[in-house]
């Protein structure tokens, strides 16, 4: 029952996020500053993870195919696939909902118990529109940038775990890469992005603007955020790839 | 003149304003007074329209809110300059960019000339060369100086502050009142301040309420505080022995 209330209030909640900015000027200098901290920062991270993700599947892959008769190119076949398909999208999304996704609802958490959103009201500023919007627009549009980063340096991770032992042939890895290449399964990684972009950057604000009390409530707020975030793109990830690809 | 007429309002059933009324007048420094919990806060977030009151009215000269569609209440809302309890100020935004936020949001201005009203309002304030720090690097004081800056830099109408000086030493805290003060008759503004601070009240309250329990208990001037009957006054302005004894001297002075 109660989580009801909380979904109602949540898309009462999106009803004032999605009204014209008050001042586009304004509106331009808050979506440059969350492009950096929602999205330039987390450059670093993502990058990191999918490099070594992507050259953990090709190394395991290739331990498990010792079988003579499975060829080899199968290694690179298996690591796009599945960078693409879910470690991509999937994997750095959820990572990014515990990077992003506390560092938003206690942003908002914290200028909600100073008073802070109580300021913007007073002034006769759409609080939520003004915090939360460009927050949507710099997640849902830098984010599949983000993840298509991380789709080329997991497999370029593959491939130079590939250089580095001697499980498999580069040739091989680079053939494995290219067969059966379908630009559908880029787009469903990118339609994946855009909606989970949209939950990284809601659901922790939604937590956030509520938030009652003090500093303690806020790191509570701020975890449960993360969890639900999560959840949430756990489970639009299953109905997503049934939806897409089913 | 703000009237307020019973303004009532509760919290899930639990009543913390009970039909308050009152007026506010123009470039007087009114007061309202009464312990911690009493609704002090609550009372100023309904006049400006944070909370919204169960019953009563709220006349902003002739303006009720209830009355005013979404573009109005904005409007009204350009004419008030709040000052919160903890100051309120923007922490990722420098002292400048603050007080430069209404302006950006509302006034169509060159920036030099939104520049020069920072600057003027920061003067104003006695705070200069504080323009590209943030918030906080700024001791208590000077966070409250760059929100009184901030509450008016697009010329209110209406001034509300909670509690502008809690936090501060005395000194400073004094320094605050006054300059409260002289900006409310220098730019005719209508005032509204919370304290629990009896240094403030004596020193800038020229009408006082005092508030108990959600109920306005008694309404006078800190000539009138000094020498009243009203018990729960005295309990309340007298909780100090140095106090009441400068009453008692008081009252034996004036007879
Ligand atoms: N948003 C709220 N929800 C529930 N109760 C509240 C809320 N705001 C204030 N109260 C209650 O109203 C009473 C008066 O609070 P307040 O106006 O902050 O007192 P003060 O005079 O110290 O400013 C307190 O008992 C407080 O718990
Ligand atoms: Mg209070």
């Amino acid at each position: 029952m109660n989580y009801l209330r909380h979904v109602g209030k949540y898309f009462i909640m999106l009803r004032q996020v999605f009204r014209k900015p008050q001042k586009w000027s304004v509106f331009r200098e808050m979506l440059f500053r969350e492009i950096e901290d929602l999205g330039l920062k987390s450059l670093g991270i993502i990058a990191f993870i999918s490099f070594f993700v992507g050259g953990v599947i090709a190394i395991q892959t290739a331990l498990n195919v010792d079988n003579p008769f499975i060829p080899k190119y199968l290694i690179g076949f298996a690591t796009k696939q599945s960078m693409i398909l879910e470690f991509a999208p999937t994997f750095m999304s959820v990572i990014l909902a515990g990077k992003v996704g506390s560092y938003i609802s206690s942003s908002i958490g914290t200028m909600r118990v100073t008073e802070q959103i109580d300021a913007l009201e007073v002034m006769g500023i759409n609080s939520l529109n003004y915090l939360v919007l460009p927050k949507i627009i710099a997640t849902i549009f830098f984010y599949p940038l983000l993840i298509s980063l991380a789709m080329f340096l997991g497999i370029y991770g593959g491939y130079v775990a590939g250089t580095l032992t001697d499980l498999f042939y580069s040739e091989d890895y680079l053939y494995g890469i290219r067969l059966d290449f379908d630009p559908y399964y880029i787009q469903y990684a990118l339609i994946k992005t855009v909606v989970f972009a949209f939950v990284i950057a809601t659901i922790p604000a939604y937590h956030g603007y509520y938030v009652k009390g003090g500093s303690l409530e806020v790191g509570r707020a701020s975890t449960q955020a993360v969890v639900w975030t999560s959840v949430v793109i756990i489970l639009l990830n299953y109905f997503l790839t049934q939806m897409l690809l089913g | 003149m703000i009237e307020v007429t019973d303004l009532y309002k509760e919290f899930k059933g639990v009543p913390v304003l009970k039909g308050v009324s009152t007026t506010f007048e123009k470039g007087v420094t009114s007061m309202i007074i009464g312990q911690s919990g009493s609704g002090k806060t609550v009372f100023l977030k309904c006049l400006v329209g944070l909370h919204v009151p169960d019953r009563g009215i709220i006349s902003f000269d002739g303006r009720k809110h209830t009355e005013l569609d979404i573009k109005e209440h904005r409007l009204l809302r350009q004419e008030i300059g709040m000052v919160f309890q903890g100051g309120a100020l923007y922490d990722s935004l420098t002292v400048e960019e603050n007080i430069m936020f209404p302006l950006k949001m509302f006034a169509d201005q060159p920036f030099s000339e939104m520049l020069d009203r920072v600057n003027f309002v920061l003067k104003r304030v006695n705070l200069e060369n504080a323009n590209k720090k943030f918030p906080a690097e700024l001791s208590g004081g000077m966070q409250k100086r760059v929100s009184i800056a901030r509450a008016i830099v697009m010329n209110p109408k209406y001034l509300f502050c909670d509690e502008p000086n809690s936090g501060l030493d005395p000194n400073t805290a004094t320094v605050i009142d006054n300059l409260i003060k002289e900006i409310t008759e220098e730019y005719q503004i209508i005032t509204v301040i919370n304290s629990h601070d009896m240094n403030s009240v004596m020193e800038i309250g020229e009408k006082i309420i005092f508030l108990k329990d959600g109920v306005k208990e008694w309404e006078g001037s800190n000539k009138e505080i000094f020498i009243t009957e009203n018990e729960a006054v005295v309990n309340f302005v007298y909780s100090s022995n140095l106090f009441r004894k400068v009453r008692e001297a008081y009252l034996k002075e004036t007879k």
